[in-house]
């Protein structure tokens, strides 16, 4: 079959992935020349400008896309662990050698360019996690495993932790979605879901109402379930392990946060008004979108975000400009593209023969809806403000790049999915 | 197919879940809430406000009165006020640190609005604007907003033309088109006219950055108003004779108020003492303004509207034409005077002249006797003298004494002619008559008349018993007075007994009281007067009006503490007459006497009034 020679990548590329990272990309670059639109440098090209740049950063990742599609599809399975060996230690080499920039160690610079590290442990943390997983003798039910699988992940974030980049750091967290996948009780899913509940519950009600909250819904659940005494030590158990954790939010709050993530997690809960301050930016930020209304302001119309009120506009709050000029039906189009692009990231996971190409896109779908959630999230006052840039839109090299060559390594995987067997 | 592989799902209803919250939480903070939208105007948009050019006014000749001078004030909006170089800005503006954080301060704590401008410093400098405006991106919060100042060229008519002043909170409240930091008409012509000096306040909408930076205007200003030009105005005012009316009553007390009798329109009009006008402008005003409140010559009280003095013997005119038109004197009635009208115990003097007393004589030489009996006739004319009494007082308030005028100058006294009521309540009722009263016939008692009213009534009488009430204002640009001004005004008196105290008045200039005044062969008439006064000197009074038979100017001075009519006032209305109508003095002797003197009151024989 012609579509099954290896020389035809192209044709067994999926375009509408291909199609979606491109109009992603471009709608970035568009509205990154609206957010710092400058009257005296007006062309779109001009690289003295951060839209010009972005232009280099576009063609760059254009050659890079380029040059993983014509590696061989075989070469990331093989080259995982080396990869991820090199970026650990790359990250490990930044804590000494990197510039700090905004109070955190994490850039290299060459010269005139300034690289993130952490950006692209991105990818090889993905494949070092695909490559693990989809060996065949590896048993998922094993708890050993699951430590492993969890360790891979957790040593990058606990290093890029180190680099005071809590944000980058997060991201890793989406891998448990991979792990979900593969076999991981979701039990642990929703107790993840019930400790962030949990978590913000404590901080804005009373530990005592809170408890006997709990002890109510946990006598509740007995309409639910059989009253036997092993059900009854579960539900006793869960309830113990709640108010537990619930005592100890207030510790790890006030001693192990920083005073800016306390107040960030404040001013979000709304316990902290400071619209000058910490709550600056997301004030600002939902400002600028809520004022777009339905059909928004307008391209290079927005005041908001042209005349600069919004912070970081370029890069962790692009999606202002989308909101003030475009409006709601700016957002919905971007959201629906998201969207869009993620449920065909699954599709395209599916249909993998094999186990790695299939964990991979999994990891990849997370890591995009991770960014996505926590920088959406962040825009619209949803979440703390933490420093992610949105994934294909933000402006800066390292962001695109890193999400290039995630995106790309899975084309390439997907375009080889024919030549393997299981 | 893998064992798990069920969980795309799950992992697909996760990805939908959070989206599909953050379309609605979107669809929420974008099309249903408006507090952003607001937000955003807030942040971004500045109504600038036009203050168009004020109108000019100029005196009848087109000389300018007074016209306008750029200021430029910086504003303030103090929530915008960022961290900033505070020394560098105090350094600008030559303030200390401390006044700059207590000025912000307190703006900061006031009730209104802190996004809403305010102004921290008035009118800069030219060049402190200059610098001001190079370094004003540094300096978010501020801003610089061009204004102009009122500027009198000549300093002259500050009572007539008023002063501009800033707005009040009680003002804004009746009159919503004001805003805190506007200004308006205060007092003069700038008040009464205050609507079409002002013009319209245009607005501006621009956008501004971050930085307080202004990008232009906002939808291509679809929403901007513009400004519209004050009007100019013309005032009836003669500069050069206001100018010598004003350097001839320096050092004294008084008034002089000039009427055109046929137009009714003011030539002149001087209170003294006066001030510079330009005194009450701009940063010095609330200094000079206090300090002129404190000063016991009042020179901010203008006198030739408000001051209600006795008319003294300038009033006989007004009895003499009563008294004709009532039938108690005709031209040939003769009184007996020996030093004065005697009547029970009751003498009003006279000085000492040749008796009996004939109508045109009495005028000629201010015969009290004369007057004390037509009154008296008058009154006890009616069956009672309440009647009578008010037969007499209603002539009298036809001849715009003891009533307010329409007038553009706002502050206006209505001078006081005593009613029944009064002496009723102060004799009780029945218990007083024409005798009682008696002084009321020469211009003394409770009669009060302001000098406007006096220099009316010789306008009156130079016309032959018609006035139009006088104004300053004789045309404002592209449009006209009042009509107000443009009726006729008569007096109950007929006109044929005019003639006779017309004549009367002649003969004062040619051999009576007032010969000083006389001026060649100008056919001058007049009358002096010399009112006591309870307080010090008596006041010098004079009232004339020339050419006889073609009036174009009517005068009355009124100098305070300063002794006969004829030594002061007479030559001071004479200069003036001879100022206007022959526009050079050619009496240096004279001129130099009345410029020369001085005639405020010692400090220690001064008891200002209340």
């Amino acid at each position: 079959m012609a579509n099954r020679n290896k020389d035809a990548v192209l044709q067994n590329i999926d375009w509408i992935l291909v199609s979606l990272y491109l109009i992603l990309v471009i709608m970035g670059w568009f509205n990154i020349y609206a957010a710092v639109y400058n009257e005296e440098y007006k062309s779109i090209f001009d690289t003295s400008q951060s839209y010009g740049m972005q232009l280099v950063w576009i063609g760059t990742s254009l050659m890079i896309a380029f040059v993983i599609l014509v590696i061989d599809g075989e070469f990331f399975p093989k080259f995982a662990w080396v990869l991820y060996a090199a970026f650990i230690l790359l990250l490990i080499v930044v804590i000494f050698a990197g510039k700090e920039v905004k109070g955190s160690k994490s850039w290299i610079e060459l010269g005139s360019f300034r690289i993130q590290p952490a950006e692209f442990a991105k990818f090889a943390t993905n494949l070092a996690l695909a490559k693990y997983l989809s060996n065949i003798n590896i048993k998922f039910e094993k708890l050993n495993t699951k430590l492993i699988a969890a360790a891979i992940f957790a040593v990058p974030a606990l290093i890029i932790i180190a680099q005071n980049e809590t944000g980058s750091a997060l991201v890793y967290g989406s891998f448990i979605l991979v792990l979900y996948r593969e076999g991981l009780s979701g039990n642990i899913l929703i107790m993840g879901v019930a400790m962030v509940i949990f978590f913000i519950a404590a901080l804005l009600m009373d530990e005592m109402v809170l408890v006997t909250l709990m002890g109510i819904i946990a006598a509740g659940s007995f309409f639910f379930v059989r009253f036997k005494m092993r059900n009854i030590m579960v539900v006793l158990g869960i309830l113990l392990a709640s108010v537990a954790f619930v005592h100890s939010v207030d510790y790890t709050f006030t001693n192990i946060l920083e005073p800016h993530q306390k107040k960030r997690i404040n001013v979000l809960l709304g316990k902290e008004v400071d619209p000058k301050g910490a709550g600056y930016n997301v004030n600002q930020s939902m400002i600028a979108i809520g004022s777009g209304g339905i059909l928004g302001k307008g391209y290079l119309n927005g005041t908001q975000t042209k005349y600069n009120y919004v912070p970081e506009q370029s890069t962790d709050f692009i999606f202002c400009t989308v909101g003030e000029e475009w409006g709601f039906l700016g957002s919905l189009t971007v959201m629906g593209l998201f969207i869009f692009l993620l449920l065909r990231l699954i599709y395209l996971a599916e249909r993998q023969r094999s186990t790695f190409s299939r964990i991979y896109g999994y990891g990849l779908a997370s890591i995009i809806f991770i960014h996505l959630a926590i920088n959406i999230g962040m825009t619209i006052g949803l979440a703390p403000v933490v420093g992610i840039p949105l994934p294909f839109f933000s402006y800066g090299g390292s962001s695109l790049w890193s999400f290039t060559v995630l995106t790309f390594i899975f084309v390439r995987l997907d375009a080889y999915r024919f030549e393997i067997l299981r | 197919m893998n064992l798990f592989s069920d969980r795309k799902y799950v992992i697909s209803a996760i990805f939908i879940t959070l989206i599909s919250i953050f379309l609605i939480r979107l669809f929420y903070i974008q099309v249903i809430e408006d507090r952003y939208k607001l937000a955003a105007n807030d942040n971004a948009l500045r109504h600038k406000i036009e203050y168009p050019e004020r109108g000019v006014i100029y005196d009848r000749n087109g000389k300018i009165l007074v016209y306008n001078e750029a200021a430029y004030d910086l504003m303030v909006i103090p929530k915008r006020v960022k961290k900033i170089d505070t020394l560098d800005l105090c350094k600008l503006l030559d303030i200390t640190k401390e006044d700059f954080i207590q000025k912000l301060t307190e703006m900061k704590g006031k009730k209104f609005s802190s996004f809403r401008p305010e102004i921290f410093e008035n009118e800069l400098s030219l060049e402190t604007y200059a610098t001001l405006q190079e370094k004003l991106y540094k300096f978010p919060g501020f801003f610089v907003q061009a204004r102009t100042l009122r500027k009198y060229p000549l300093k002259i008519a500050s009572h007539a033309l008023g002063y501009v002043g800033e707005v009040d909170e009680n003002l804004i409240k009746d009159n919503p088109y004001y805003r805190m930091g506007d200004n308006m008409g205060l007092s003069g012509v700038e008040k009464s006219y205050e609507v079409p000096l002002r013009g319209q306040r245009g607005v501006k909408i621009v956008m501004v950055d971050v930085y307080n930076r202004e990008k232009g205007s906002f939808e291509e200003g679809r929403y901007d108003t513009a400004s519209v030009l004050g009007r100019s105005l013309t005032s009836s005012i003669d500069a050069e004779l206001q100018q010598y009316g004003e350097q001839l009553m320096q050092n004294k007390i008084g008034a002089i108020v000039a009427i055109e009798p046929q137009t009714g329109e003011i030539l002149s009009i001087v209170s003294s003492p006066t001030y510079d006008p330009n005194l009450l402008v701009g940063r010095v005003k609330s200094k000079n303004y206090r300090h002129m409140l404190l000063d016991t010559l009042k020179p901010l009280y203008n006198r030739a509207t408000m001051a209600k003095y006795p008319p003294g013997s300038t009033f006989k005119l007004v009895n003499a034409l009563i008294g004709q038109q009532e039938g108690v004197i005709n031209g040939t009635t003769l009184f007996s005077c020996s030093s004065g009208f005697h009547f029970g115990g009751l003498t009003v003097g006279c000085h000492g002249h040749a008796s009996p007393v004939n109508l045109l004589f009495s005028i000629t030489t201010s015969c009290n006797s004369y007057y004390c009996n037509t009154f008296k006739n008058i009154l006890q004319k009616y069956p009672k003298t309440q009647i009578g009494f008010n037969v007499w007082r209603n002539h009298v308030l036809s001849f715009g004494i003891g009533k307010k005028f329409p007038v553009d100058l706002p502050q206006e006294s209505k001078g006081n002619v005593p009613t029944v009521k009064y002496y009723d309540k102060y004799h009780g009722a029945g218990r007083w008559n024409a005798i009682t009263v008696i002084s009321l016939a020469i211009g003394q008692g409770e009669m009060g008349v302001t000098p406007l009213q006096m220099a009316n009534y010789c306008a009156t009488i130079a016309n032959r018993g018609w006035f139009y009430p006088p104004h300053v204002i004789k045309k404002v640009e592209g449009g006209s007075i009042d009509t107000l001004y443009k009726r006729k005004h008569y007096t109950t008196v007929n006109r044929r007994y005019f003639e006779p105290v017309v004549e009367g008045m002649r003969n004062v200039i040619l051999n009576g009281t007032g010969r000083i005044a006389q001026l060649d062969s100008l056919t001058i008439c007049g009358k002096t007067g010399t009112a006591q006064n309870p307080h010090g000197k008596d006041h010098s009074i004079f009232i004339c009006f020339a050419p006889m038979n073609n009036p174009k100017i009517a005068i009355a001075v009124y100098v305070e503490n300063a002794g006969f009519g004829a030594t002061w006032a007479a030559p001071i209305a004479s200069l003036m007459l001879e100022k206007y109508l022959r526009k050079e003095v050619k009496r240096p002797e004279m001129e130099k006497r009345i410029l020369d003197a001085n005639l405020l009151p010692k400090k220690s024989d001064w008891i200002p009034k209340k």
